[in-house]
């Protein structure tokens, strides 16, 4: 039960660091994004990448950083992997979802979302094989916290979870103290009216697109590093990740964080009473119960 | 040449297996612009429906009522439209985000319930299903010709309602609500109440198509209602042109032509290491039609047919 808390807790950071990049996205382009949680495919592959090629070049990087299985060549892989990861966002709304939306039609967005999703997860596959791999071969011992109740915590998941609270005090700090955290609360509010005011909303769209491809490199690279990579890692998070945006309320940032931490401690605390086979499914009941209960999630506003 | 007859008939009743589902898809989105993002677990309602009510029994299964097998089939598509009832429900009233995003979710839980629960086949899915007519007709040619006109004579029989339906009044209404929900409402219509109709209609439909596909099959397993199948029938009316019923068909014959083909290809002339990776490139390939559609013909290679209005019509 307690195992069950603490790795829910665990996840919830990483699908929260997902959401917010969802959510932000939703809410300024007005579409769902299926291929949202294919970034966090990418920012784990990118990384694993770097992180050869930096071991490579100086052996001492390649070293651990004891207690974890970290090593200081894959930190400087998580951030190389956070600009590509915005990067190609970017890229994909400019050749992709840039002109389904001049041609209009909210909907198309969420088809053309799905192609994407399908040709990033497959080319991802071509590439690097359908086998899942770890960013490092070394066994690192869960440390037993307390025999009774059982508690193990592997040192990664302590650092990802710190690592994921502070990139979110980070964006915090960024969205309520700057001006251009300001202006994205403008644009979300009312698009129109900020660029009356001066607000450039392409260049917003791009920023939100390298701010959310960032942050979902960093829960891809997190999710790697306590479990392991594969090309269906994507496939496997979209919907925990979308139901950790409409438990939060589509749009709103601090919601997506909340949802994330709620949807990764109720699927963890649902292996309780079901078998573990039956967890893809939970998020979905998740996203049920806050339909009938809260339709606009914790903090959404109704809007059409 | 009796080989090449009989794979013909083969394709050619999984095509139109598929078409239905095609249509009733093109129903909820085409004509009505609501999008299901889980179309095979109305598919997978259909068939796991039919197979339980029509099915023999089997040792810690449930169902194998033996229903005849009209009755089942029509069972099939009662447990589709009562999955489409409740998701549509519960979400046709928000933005449309939301209905995307739980019928995507319906499709995931749909497959995880049937492959962990044992009662309903689990992964090894159900079998136990007596052919309808399998006696009267035998296991041979005969009978997959058979069953391929009973199929197309069902999918006829849909194309007509459908194409009855959209030219009805009610066919206005919906097209009145996917242009414009404020004006529709302005008339005294209620938007999501017929949203909420044509998207279970719409669903009964892709569960007949489901539940021929379970008895063409004799078998269903959570090996066929993957999210990949969901693709495959949007890409197929996304290129058959959403809107057009006719299209639609068209839509469908073509992409699994295609699909068939590239498969037959790769296996055939692919080097052995790039083998198994067939699925991945024939994946790839689909993404880049849908995208590549939308970016530059979105209307499809069967665009809908505006009428502006009856009047004007009348008037040329």
């Amino acid at each position: 039960m307690i195992q069950n808390l603490v790795d829910g807790v665990l996840v919830g950071s990483i699908l929260s660091l997902g959401a917010i990049g969802l959510t932000m996205a939703m809410h300024m382009l007005r579409f769902a994004n299926f291929s949202h949680a294919e970034l966090l495919s990418i920012g784990a592959y990118a990384a694993l990448v770097f992180d050869g090629l930096f071991g490579a070049i100086h052996p001492a990087l390649a070293e651990a950083i004891p207690p974890l299985s970290l090593t200081w060549s894959l930190t400087l892989a998580l951030l190389l992997s956070m600009a590509l990861t915005g990067l190609s966002a970017v890229a994909v709304d400019k050749l992709v979802f840039k002109r389904v939306r001049a041609k209009g039609g909210e909907l198309s967005m969420v088809f053309a979302s799905f192609g994407v999703a399908m040709i990033i997860r497959n080319i991802l596959g071509l590439i690097f094989g359908l086998n899942p791999k770890l960013y490092s071969q070394d066994i690192v011992f869960a440390i037993v916290v307390s025999r009774d109740p059982f508690l193990l915590i592997k040192p990664d998941q302590v650092f990802t979870l710190v690592a994921a609270l502070l990139i979110m005090f980070i964006l915090h700090l960024v969205l309520s103290r700057t001006t251009f955290g300001y202006s994205l609360r403008a644009v979300a509010e009312n698009p129109t009216l900020a660029q009356v005011s001066g607000i450039n909303l392409s260049r917003m769209i791009v920023l939100i697109w390298l701010i959310g491809g960032g942050l979902a490199a960093a829960a891809g690279v997190f999710y790697g590093l306590t479990n392991q990579i594969s090309p269906v890692l994507g496939r496997d998070l979209v919907l925990p990740i979308f139901a950790a945006t409409i438990v939060g309320g589509i749009g709103s940032i601090y919601g997506a964080v909340l949802g994330g931490f709620i949807v990764g401690l109720a699927s963890n605390l649902a292996l309780v009473i079901l078998p573990s086979g039956y967890s893809p499914a939970v998020p979905f009941l998740i996203i049920l119960a806050v339909l009938i209960l809260r339709p606009h999630g914790l903090f959404g506003e109704e809007r059409t | 040449m009796i080989g090449v007859i009989s794979y013909l008939v083969f394709f050619a009743t999984v095509a139109s297996i598929l078409s239905i589902a095609v249509l009733g898809l093109n129903l909820q989105w085409g004509n009505t612009g609501l999008f299901n993002g889980g179309v095979v677990a109305f598919f997978g309602a259909g068939a796991y429906g039919t197979l339980i009510l029509g099915g023999t029994p089997q040792a810690g299964q449930l169902g194998g009522f033996g229903l005849p097998y009209l009755l089942a089939l029509l069972g099939g598509m009662i447990c589709a439209g009562i999955v489409a009832w409740i998701v549509g429900l519960l979400t046709i009233r928000l933005r449309h985000d939301y209905l995307a995003i739980a019928t995507f979710g319906v499709a995931v839980a749909f497959e995880t319930v049937m492959r962990n629960t044992d009662a309903l086949g689990g992964a090894q899915g159900i079998r136990g299903f007596e052919r309808p007519l399998r006696e009267t007709l035998g296991n041979g040619f005969t009978y997959n010709l058979a069953f391929f006109v009973f199929v197309l004579i069902l999918l006829i029989a849909t194309y007509l309602f459908l194409e009855r339906l959209i030219q009805s009044p009610f066919g206005r209404l919906l097209r009145a609500i996917r242009e414009d929900e404020t004006a529709a409402q302005s008339l005294g219509k209620s938007p999501s109440r017929i949203r909420l109709t044509s998207f279970v209609a719409g669903s009964v439909i892709m569960g007949l198509a489901g539940g021929l596909y379970a008895t063409f099959y004799a078998f269903i397993s959570p090996q066929d209602v993957l999210p990949i199948l969901t693709f495959q029938i949007w890409a197929m009316l996304i290129v058959g042109g959403a809107g057009n019923n006719k299209g639609a068909v068209m839509g469908t014959f073509l992409i699994w032509a295609a699909w068939t083909a590239s498969g037959w290809a790769l296996s055939r002339f692919a080097p052995l290491e790039v083998q198994l990776y067939t699925g991945s490139i024939q994946f790839v390939l689909i993404g880049f039609v849908i995208v590549g559609m939308l970016l530059w013909r979105p209307q499809g290679l069967f665009p809908e047919k505006l009428v502006v209005s009856q009047s004007a019509r009348s008037k040329k």
